[in-house]
């Protein structure tokens, strides 16, 4: 089936994830700040669907929107809101943050002016059907070393969690 | 236009991946009203059937047999006064409910109630259904912190603790029975709700008694996961009334309660839906090579009707039972109506082009109702856990059971 109004979902759905973003760091709430950080999650999913990745745009409802952040909220619930609230938003490395962002803006303009070189005019689609079966080939026979590596990080961050958190193991 | 509408009819696919809007709308439309028809019915069922095994009568008043006691239920919520806690999180308060009703809603777009029969096939259809129901947490958490109350804030921290940490072993069990669509001939698996369906009937056996104890094992994590993750007794200490009064929903009243509400049966039916496709061969009738044949496909397709002819009967015991005196007429001529109006629906099944076409829904909707009954069978049977031991059995029994299976199917499925 052809895809409809890729363009309308397109800018609907980055709009929806830079207005979230946004969001994020100027409420004053931790807990809206957090909800908003679901919406901008949950918008990326969308652009993954765009990009004909349904896979990962599952594995990021199912694990970010899903699980990381509800115990987000799990924290945050516990938090003190009211003293949260009078404590100082942004801090006052301005300078470095400005650079940070022209650093940033000068990258975005080079990657438009200078981009059609570099990447090639239309990417090839990947039949949606196969999207799966083509991660699975990818993580576990092509980059098998890295992906073992990388559970190996998160066993050890687990081990980590466990002897931080238990006093007598 | 009508050329439009017409085209869909001889494809042999669902609306959604026929591009058919038409169509995929009407298929949208069906199963909302199928759903809101589920949640009446099962309002009324589970307070009966709990009634009955209880030694009680239930409702009884209004209409007769109290079959009319749902619709007054809805009539009650929806002119009730909508009460909002001065303290509350305004906006939260608001999106939360709606938030929970969304998601227990979206996840019917991929349920497979037959080869044709369903919204959409996504190719990440059980990882459709289980990420968006893993969102239904989020409005529950929203509910209980925006109530800015003590009681909804412990039952939201209760919910997302407990839905976090049966969701893994939930998700285990699901891949084991992925696992076992990749023995086909083709050897690629498949994650659409109607592949699992299709593998299971190349296969020739439901993935339930695949492996024999290992799907078994894996279809048992599931329903005991399942039942925690839509916090029904015995694992609902998220609305544990003894203790947390009414959890999460205390401060909700009038028809935000009543999203809620449709929102927790909806996410049971889909629940037991996913139990079904994964495990149950879906909409696929039983014994479909043992006792194969015209002769036993005639028999087995005559059943939706002969279902409905029973509960008919069942109307028209009750309508001879009923007592004679003047005040009970009315009751008595609307209980014969209902009966007749069942027994005109099972004799419409009796007719073969009907019959063929609701044949696999039947199958589909008899299997989550027998679900739907064991829900209410627990909540009659099992005393609620305590919070600890519900942890207890989520992390040290069901996650290692659930890895063992993951790991002896992949054996077994190499070996055999």
């Amino acid at each position: 089936m052809q895809p409809v109004a890729t363009t309308f979902f397109f800018y609907f759905l980055s709009g929806l994830t830079l207005i979230a973003g946004v969001l994020v760091i100027t409420r004053r709430n931790p807990v809206h700040s957090a909800l908003a950080l679901i919406l901008a999650l949950l918008g990326q999913a969308g652009l993954y669907l765009m990009l004909y990745a349904p896979f990962v745009a599952g594995v990021q409802i199912i694990l970010y929107a899903g699980g990381i952040m509800v115990l987000f909220l799990f924290v945050i619930m516990l938090v003190n809101i009211e003293k949260s609230q009078k404590e100082e938003q942004f801090n006052k490395q301005w300078v470095v943050g400005i650079l940070a962002a022209v650093a940033l803006g000068v990258l975005f303009v080079l990657v438009y002016t200078k981009g059609k070189s570099l990447f090639p005019e239309r990417v090839a689609q990947l039949p949606e059907q196969s999207n799966t079966q083509e991660i699975a080939v990818m993580l576990y026979g092509n980059y098998m070393f890295t992906f073992e590596i990388a559970s190996l990080l998160l066993l050890v961050a687990i081990i980590g969690a466990v002897v931080m958190a238990k006093k007598r193991i | 236009m009508l050329d439009y509408i017409k085209s869909y009819l001889g494809s042999s696919t669902t609306p959604g991946q026929a591009g058919n809007t038409f169509w995929a709308s009407v298929y949208i439309l069906l199963i909302f009203l199928g759903l809101s028809v589920a949640v009446i019915a099962m309002n009324w069922l589970e307070r009966k059937i709990l009634a009955h095994m209880q030694v009680r009568l239930g409702p009884m008043r209004v209409g007769p047999h109290g079959l009319l006691q749902p619709i007054a239920d809805a009539i009650k919520l929806l002119i009730k006064e909508d009460i909002m806690p001065s303290q509350a999180d305004g906006f939260v308060f608001w999106v939360a409910p709606i938030v929970v009703v969304i998601t227990a809603f979206t996840v019917f777009i991929v349920v497979p109630f037959g080869p044709t029969h369903a919204v959409t096939d996504m190719n990440i259809g059980v990882l459709f259904m289980l990420g968006v129901s893993s969102l239904s947490v989020l409005g529950i958490v929203m509910a209980g912190w925006a109530s800015n109350s003590h009681y909804p804030l412990m039952g939201a921290l209760r919910s997302s603790a407990q839905m976090v940490s049966y969701e893994i072993a939930m998700g285990l069990a699901v891949v084991s029975a992925v696992l076992m669509t990749s023995l086909n001939q083709t050897g690629t698996g498949t994650l659409s709700m109607i592949g699992i369906v299709q593998s299971q009937q190349v296969q020739q056996v439901w993935f339930a008694f695949k492996f024999f104890p290992l799907g078994l094992i894996a279809f048992f994590v599931f329903a005991v996961a399942m039942v925690a993750e839509t916090n029904r007794a015995p694992f609902d200490l998220p609305e544990a009334e003894s203790e947390l009064t009414a959890g999460f929903h205390t401060e909700y009243s009038g028809f935000r309660w009543s999203l809620f509400f449709l929102a927790e049966y909806s996410a049971m039916i889909a629940v037991s839906s996913i139990a079904v496709t994964l495990w149950l061969g879906g909409w696929l009738r039983p014994f479909p090579h043992l006792l194969s044949g015209s002769t036993w496909d005639l028999v087995f397709s005559l059943l939706a009707g002969i279902t409905f002819l029973i509960l008919g009967l069942m109307a028209f015991v009750g309508v001879f039972r009923m007592p004679k005196h003047p005040y009970f007429r009315v009751q008595t001529i609307g209980l014969a109506g209902f009966g007749v109006v069942l027994g005109l629906i099972g004799l419409l099944l009796f007719l073969p082009p009907v019959r063929d076409r609701v044949q696999d829904i039947f199958w589909f909707s008899a299997k989550v109702a027998f679900f739907m009954y064991l829900y209410i069978w627990y909540r009659g049977t099992f005393p609620r856990y305590r919070f600890d031991q519900l942890m207890k059995v989520g992390w040290k029994v069901l996650l290692p059971v659930g890895i063992g299976v993951l790991i002896l199917t992949a054996v077994a499925g190499v070996l055999l």
